[in-house]
C-alpha cells in the first residue's frame, strides 16, 4: 500500500522503541529553550499538562482557551476514573497487558507502537498526579484504591470519587498557574482559535477572537500544540460539555492537516435518557457504576409493571446473559448496541420506551446504602437532581448517547500532524484508540501526550528545523486575519429564518439516526446528501443575531455550526468507505449471526486518514497508514 | 415532582441586562411559555433566547459549559440566591420543578467588588485564577515523582482533602457574601493542600501568599455568617476558613517578617 503518511515508529522491539527515540532525538539546550514560543491551544488535561510541562523546561508558553478560566476545560467533567499499569491490586496486571487490553479494546485499528508507549508512561502520571496532591481513593491502610472499568478483567482504574476528571484537571491546572505566576506562561482565556497560520510549509501562528471585545487576534510562535478536545458534539446531544467543538482542528485541517478516522466515535452505554425536545445535552452516568450495577429489560415485551414489582424471573439480565466472562462489564460499544437491541426489539424501559436499567438492589444489599454512597455518591445526586427519582430505590434508567471521538487530526509517533510544526494532543488526535476507547483511557492518554510525550518530541522538532522568525505583519498573519473577518461578516449578515440551535439540532438528527449507533450504505447516502442540503441552507438562511464587537455566544456557536456542517459531511463518507464494522463502527451490512461486528482485516486494516482538496468535485482525498499487528495478533474481538 | 409529569409552567421572567462593565444595566420582561418542568434552567433560557432571536432581538449572554454542575462556568443570582433556591445544586442542575405555574423569577449575574459585569448576566472571575498563581499549588515539575504508593496517606486526611478539593471555582460563595469576600473558595484550596503531606512543604508560604492575593484583589473580609456554604454547590464547609486562617496566624507567627509583606495595603 503506497501512502503519504509516514508514522515515523521507531525502530527495535516495541518495548524498547520509546527509550531509544528518548535518546535519538535532538535535544535544545537548556539556555536556549527561552528563545522559543510555543502556542499551545487548549487547556484541558492535555493542554494544561503540557503548557505546564513546557513551561517547566524553559519555553515560553502562550496558553489559549474558550472558557474563562483554564479549569473550566471540558476534561473536568471526566469521572469515573484513570488507567495505570501499576498492578498495585497484584491481579495480573502489567504494562503489556494494558497495551494488549487496548489494542484489542481498540478492535485492532490503533498503531501498536503508540499505544506500548501509552501503557508504559501510565504508571509516571499516576505517580505525578499523587506529587501535585490530587486526591485519590484509598484504602484504609493509606494506599491507593482502584476499581475495575469495561474491557478489563484487571482493576486498573484510579480514581477520585466520581470526580476524577476534576481533581486531575485541578493539579494540571495548579502546574499551569504555578507556571504562569512565574512568568513563563502568558494565559490567553476567552480566546477562539479560528484559523492556523501556516508559513513556508510550517505552523507558525494562530488567528483567534477575543470572546469578550470581538477583537481579531493574530499570535506567532515557533510550533502550535493543539489539544482542542473532541467533536462529539456535531451530534447536538451528547455528553459533552455545551463548548466543546471541532474548530480548531477543521480550520488546521482546512490548512492541510489530514484527518484520521472520523467515524470512529462512540456511543456510551449509560447515559441518562433523553426526556423532551428541549435537551441541551445529555449526562452521562459513569462506567464505573457497571462495577456494582446489574443491566437489564424485561423478559416480555410491553411488561408496564414498575421496575420493583418485576421479579428476578421476570427479567432479562442481557448483558451476564450473552457475555458471562464480562458480564456488566463488556466494552462500551458492544454494551450500546445491546441495549439498542432490546429497545428495538420493544423490550425498552421508562416513559418513552427508549431506555433499558441499571440496577443497584443487589450492591445496596451486599454494601448497604452508606457502601454505594462512599463509591457513586455524586453520580446518585447527580441522576436524582436531573431525573427527579432516587436511584438507592428504583433503578436508574439508561440509555446510551454519544461520549467520544476515537477520529481527530492524524498524528506521527512524535504526535505531529501533517503540517510541520503543528503537534495534535489528547482528544483531538486520532492516536490510540482505534476504533474503541476503553474507559478510563481518554484521561490517561491526554496526561499521557501532555506531561510526558510533548515535552521530548517538541524539542526533537525544534532543534531539528530551520525556523526563520516570523512577525503577526507577515502577509499569511494579514490573509487569515481577513478571511476570519470576511466569514464573521458572512455570518452575521443573511438574518435568514433559522436559529444556529436549529441548524445544529436538525443535524444532529440527520448523524444519530443515519450515522449513530448503526450505520448502512444506503443511510449513509442519504445523509451525505441531507447534509450538503442543510449546509447550503445554513449559509442562506441562518439567523445569527447582534454584532461581532462584544460577547456574542450566538456568533460564537454560529462559526462552530458551520464547521459541524462539513464534517458531519465528511465523517459519514468516511463511515461508507469503511465497509467492515469494528469498535464504534457498525455497519449492518459486516456483523455475524449474532450480531456481533465483523471486521474485514484483509481489506481495511488501515488508519484513513483523509486530505482536504478544495475546488474539486470531491471535497476529500483519502491517504491509508496500513496498520501492522507483531504482538497482539489479529483475532475476533469475544467478550462471552 | 415526578419524572415524566406533563406540567408546563408559565413564566414571567426579570433578567438583568447590561452591555458592558462601564455601561448602566437594568431589569428587563420576558415571558417564558410552556416550559416543561423536566427543563433545567438554562434550557428554559435556552427557549427564551432562541424566541428573542427569531423576533430579531439580542439574547441574553450567561456562561456555562458542562451542565453538570462541575465546571463552574454557570453562575446567576435566581430570586436573591446564588445559583437558585436549590440546596446544593449548580444553576445548571436547577430543574423548574422547582419553580410553580405564574411564579415570576428574579434573574441576576453574580455582582461583587471584584466581579466586574462582562455583559448581561456574564462577569469577570479572573481574579480566582490570580489567587491560585500566587500559590495554590505544590512545587512538583514534570518528572520528579517517586512511586505514587511510596507514601501512605492516612484515609482520613484524604478524604478530608477531598472535600475542599471539590470546589467548582464558580464564585457564588463571593456573590453570597454581604462583604463579597473570597474565604471560602481561597479556604478551600489551602485546606486540600494543607491536608495532604505532599502539600507541607510549602504550607506557610502558601497561606500567607494566597490571603495576601485575596486580599489584593479587593475582596472583603469574613464576619462568619456562614452564607457562602450555604450557597456552596459543592456544600463545602466553613471549616475550611477556620484552616485558612490557623495555617495563616501560624505562618505568620514563624515568619513576622512576612507579616508586613501580606498585609493588604
Ligand atoms: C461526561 C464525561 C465523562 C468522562 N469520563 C471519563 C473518565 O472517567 N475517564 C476517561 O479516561 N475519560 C473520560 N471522558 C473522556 C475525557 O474526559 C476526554 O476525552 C478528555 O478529558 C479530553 O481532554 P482534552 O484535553 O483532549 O480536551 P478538553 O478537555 O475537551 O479541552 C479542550 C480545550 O480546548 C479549548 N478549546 C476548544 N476549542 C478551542 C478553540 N477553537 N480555541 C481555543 N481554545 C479552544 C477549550 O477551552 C478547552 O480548554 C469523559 C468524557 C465525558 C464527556
Ligand atoms: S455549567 Fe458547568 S457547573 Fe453549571
Amino acid at each position: 500500500m503506497a501512502t503519504k503518511l509516514d508514522a515515523k515508529v521507531p525502530g527495535g522491539p516495541i518495548e524498547e522503541k520509546w527509550d531509544n527515540h528518548r535518546f535519538d532525538m535532538k535535544l535544545v539546550n537548556p539556555a536556549n529553550k527561552r528563545k522559543f514560543d510555543i502556542i499551545v491551544v487548549g487547556t484541558g488535561l492535555a493542554g494544561a499538562s503540557a503548557a505546564a510541562s513546557l513551561a517547566e523546561l524553559g519555553y515560553n508558553v502562550k496558553s489559549f482557551c474558550i472558557h474563562d478560566s483554564p479549569r473550566r476545560a471540558h476534561s473536568i467533567a471526566a469521572q469515573g476514573g484513570i488507567n495505570a499499569a501499576k498492578n498495585y491490586p497484584n491481579d495480573g496486571d502489567s504494562i503489556y497487558r494494558l497495551f494488549y487490553d487496548t489494542v484489542k479494546g481498540g478492535d485492532f485499528r490503533s498503531r501498536e507502537a503508540n499505544v506500548y508507549r501509552l501503557a508504559q508512561i501510565s504508571n509516571h502520571i499516576i505517580d505525578h498526579c499523587v506529587a501535585l496532591g490530587v486526591p485519590f481513593a484509598r484504602e484504609y491502610g493509606g494506599l491507593l484504591s482502584n476499581r475495575s472499568f469495561g474491557g478489563a478483567q484487571v482493576s486498573r482504574t484510579f480514581y477520585a470519587r466520581g470526580q476524577t476528571g476534576q481533581q486531575l484537571l485541578l493539579g494540571a491546572y495548579s502546574s499551569l498557574m504555578r507556571q504562569v505566576g512565574l512568568g513563563k506562561v502568558r494565559l490567553y482565556p476567552r480566546r477562539e482559535m479560528l484559523d492556523l497560520v501556516v508559513v513556508d510549509g510550517k505552523a507558525r501562528g494562530i488567528t483567534c477572537r477575543n470572546l469578550i471585545t470581538g477583537e481579531i487576534e493574530s499570535h506567532e510562535g515557533h510550533a502550535v500544540v493543539l489539544a482542542t478536545g473532541g467533536y462529539g458534539n456535531i451530534f447536538f446531544l451528547s455528553t459533552n460539555a455545551k463548548n466543546s467543538n471541532v474548530t480548531a482542528s477543521w480550520r488546521c485541517h482546512k490548512k492541510g492537516a489530514l484527518f484520521a478516522n472520523p467515524c470512529f466515535t462512540q456511543i456510551h452505554p449509560t447515559c441518562i435518557p433523553v426526556s423532551g425536545d428541549y435537551q441541551s445535552k445529555l449526562t452521562l452516568m459513569s462506567e464505573s457504576l457497571r462495577n456494582d450495577g446489574r443491566v437489564w429489560v424485561p423478559k416480555q415485551k410491553g411488561d408496564k409493571r414498575s421496575p420493583q414489582d418485576i421479579p428476578n424471573e421476570d427479567r432479562d439480565y442481557y448483558l451476564e446473559r450473552i457475555y458471562p466472562s464480562f458480564g456488566n462489564l463488556v466494552p462500551r460499544d458492544v454494551a450500546s448496541r445491546q441495549a439498542k437491541f432490546r429497545v428495538d426489539e420493544g423490550r425498552g424501559v421508562g416513559d418513552t420506551g427508549v431506555a433499558v436499567y441499571l440496577d443497584f438492589r443487589d450492591a445496596i444489599k451486599r454494601l448497604g446504602e452508606e457502601g454505594i454512597a462512599e463509591k457513586y455518591g455524586n453520580l446518585f445526586q447527580m441522576y436524582e437532581k436531573i431525573t427527579g427519582e432516587n436511584p438507592y430505590k428504583v433503578p436508574m434508567r439508561i440509555y446510551p448517547a454519544v461520549h467520544y471521538t476515537m477520529g481527530g487530526l492524524w498524528v506521527d509517533y512524535n504526535l505531529m500532524s501533517t503540517i510541520p510544526g503543528l503537534h495534535v494532543l489528547g482528544e483531538a488526535n486520532f492516536s490510540d484508540h482505534g476504533a474503541n476507547r476503553l474507559g478510563a483511557s481518554a484521561l490517561m492518554q491526554g496526561l499521557a501526550d501532555g506531561y510526558f510525550v510533548i515535552p521530548y518530541t517538541l524539542g526533537s522538532y525544534l532543534a531539528s528545523s530551520k525556523l526563520e522568525k516570523v512577525t503577526t505583519d507577515h502577509s499569511a498573519f494579514k490573509e487569515s486575519r481577513a478571511d476570519v473577518t470576511a466569514r464573521i461578516d458572512k455570518l452575521l449578515h443573511m438574518k435568514g429564518s433559522r436559529t444556529v440551535d436549529e441548524f445544529h439540532r436538525h443535524l444532529g438528527k440527520i448523524m444519530w439516526d443515519k450515522v449513530g449507533m448503526s450505520r448502512n450504505a444506503k443511510g449513509l447516502k442519504e445523509a451525505i446528501s441531507e447534509i450538503q442540503k442543510l449546509r447550503e441552507e445554513y449559509w442562506q438562511d441562518v439567523h445569527v443575531s447582534g454584532e461581532p464587537t462584544y460577547k456574542n455566544e450566538d456568533l460564537e456557536k454560529a462559526g462552530r455550526v458551520a464547521d459541524f456542517l462539513e464534517l458531519g459531511e465528511l465523517l459519514a463518507l468516511d463511515a461508507l468507505t469503511r465497509e467492515e464494522s469494528c469498535g464504534g463502527h457498525f455497519r449492518e451490512e459486516y456483523q455475524t449471526p449474532e450480531n456481533e461486528a465483523k471486521r474485514d482485516d484483509e481489506h481495511f486494516c488501515f488508519v484513513s486518514a483523509w486530505e482536504h482538496v478544495s475546488g474539486a468535485k470531491s471535497s476529500w482525498q483519502l491517504e491509508k497508514e496500513p496498520l501492522e499487528f507483531e504482538h497482539v495478533h489479529l483475532a475476533t474481538r469475544s467478550y462471552k | 415532582m415526578e419524572h415524566g409529569s406533563k406540567n408546563k409552567l408559565n413564566l414571567k421572567l426579570k433578567v438583568w441586562r447590561q452591555n458592558g462593565p462601564k455601561e448602566p444595566g437594568h431589569f428587563m420582561d420576558y415571558e417564558a411559555k410552556d416550559i416543561s418542568t423536566d427543563m433545567s434552567f438554562l434550557e428554559m433560557l435556552d427557549v427564551m433566547n432562541n424566541d428573542l432571536i427569531r423576533q430579531g432581538k439580542t439574547p441574553v449572554e450567561f456562561d456555562h459549559d458542562c451542565r453538570e454542575g462541575i465546571c463552574g462556568a454557570c453562575s446567576l443570582v435566581i430570586n436573591g440566591n446564588p445559583h437558585g433556591p436549590q440546596l446544593g445544586t449548580t444553576t445548571c442542575q436547577l430543574h423548574m420543578r422547582h419553580f410553580k405555574n405564574g411564579d415570576v423569577i428574579y434573574i441576576e449575574p453574580f455582582v461583587a467588588h471584584s466581579f466586574s459585569v462582562v455583559r448581561d448576566l456574564v462577569v469577570d472571575r479572573s481574579a480566582f485564577d490570580r489567587i491560585q498563581q500566587a500559590g495554590g499549588f505544590i512545587s512538583a515539575n514534570t518528572g520528579n515523582a517517586q512511586d505514587a504508593n511510596a507514601l501512605p496517606v492516612n484515609k482520613t486526611d484524604s478524604d478530608a482533602a477531598f472535600d475542599a478539593a471539590t470546589c467548582i471555582g464558580c464564585g457564588a460563595c463571593v456573590a453570597a457574601c454581604k462583604n463579597a469576600s473570597a474565604s471560602l473558595f481561597v479556604g478551600a484550596k489551602i485546606a486540600h493542600l494543607a491536608r495532604l503531606p505532599q502539600g507541607q512543604p510549602e504550607r506557610d508560604r502558601r497561606a500567607l501568599a494566597m490571603v495576601a492575593q485575596m486580599d489584593a484583589e479587593g475582596f472583603g473580609s469574613c464576619t462568619n455568617t456562614s452564607a457562602c456554604s450555604a450557597a456552596c454547590p459543592k456544600e463545602i464547609s466553613v471549616d475550611v476558613i477556620a484552616q485558612m486562617n490557623r495555617d495563616y496566624l501560624c505562618a505568620v507567627a514563624k515568619e513576622p517578617k512576612h507579616k508586613a509583606l501580606t498585609e493588604s495595603p
